[in-house]
């Protein structure tokens, strides 16, 4: 299991090959990748600033990924989240679960996406021609958090 | 001593990120540092004002009636927008 809170980008590629290297009992891994927009909520965002509270971020994710793991049939996760200035384009969030089968790898990534965007500590500040704004969460994750729990 | 952390747009608006606080004795709870901080008045009214705001205490969720002690770390935030 990899936890990564960082500046640097990431490779989607290398680090999907790095779950399935040296074992052959994988039959699945599924990804998500989230990356900043050049539009929200009706603005150009030009920038963003990803701001997070170090320590309990890396605590909550591999806290997520754990519940993960005690709900689906995980055999290895990658979770990296990027912090500081990003701008449109960027990757910003990288979830990859290896699994024996699909159904499981699916479920786990959607899990830990939906659980990292209402848990983990961090928060987007986005640059637009209106000047710096903070993004308010939106109500649409809460429910797909929620949906989780049934 | 209690430390405190503010992040996001509560820290802009309090103006600092941390800070080290003597606990006063009648302090037991986060409802009650809360309600202390928010009294300082001018900026620390952010702290009254931001919706649905978010507690930690050392590192995990917490609601405002979870009880906190000397050494303890308790952080003030918005709701988390990351991913």
């Amino acid at each position: 299991m990899k936890i990564s809170v960082q500046a640097e980008d990431f490779d989607l590629g290398a680090e999907c090959a790095a779950l399935a290297r040296s074992r052959t009992d994988i039959g699945a891994v599924a990804s998500f990748v989230g990356l900043v927009r050049d539009a929200n909520d009706g603005a150009g965002i030009s920038r963003m600033t990803l701001e997070h509270y170090p320590g309990m971020t890396e605590k909550s994710l591999a806290e997520i990924v754990e519940q993960a793991r005690g709900r689906w049939d995980v055999m290895d996760a990658t979770v990296i989240h990027r912090v500081g200035e990003l701008k449109p384009g960027d990757n910003i969030v990288l979830v990859v679960v290896a699994s024996a089968h699909r159904g499981d790898a699916f479920a786990a990534c959607e899990f830990i996406m939906d659980y990292l965007k209402t848990r983990a500590p961090f928060w987007k500040k986005e640059e637009t021609p209106e000047g710096g704004r903070w993004v308010d969460a939106r109500e649409s994750d809460d429910v797909a958090a929620e949906k989780w729990k049934a | 001593m209690v430390k405190v952390l503010y992040f996001a747009g509560l820290r802009e608006a309090v103006g600092q990120s941390s800070e080290q606080l003597a606990l006063p004795a009648e302090i037991g709870n986060v409802g009650q540092l809360h309600a202390h901080l928010a009294a300082r008045g001018g900026a620390w009214e952010a702290l009254a004002r931001t919706k649905n705001l978010r507690i930690a205490v050392n590192q995990q969720m917490a609601a405002m009636d979870a009880s906190i002690r000397d050494g303890d770390e308790v952080a003030f935030f918005p709701p988390v927008t990351g991913g």
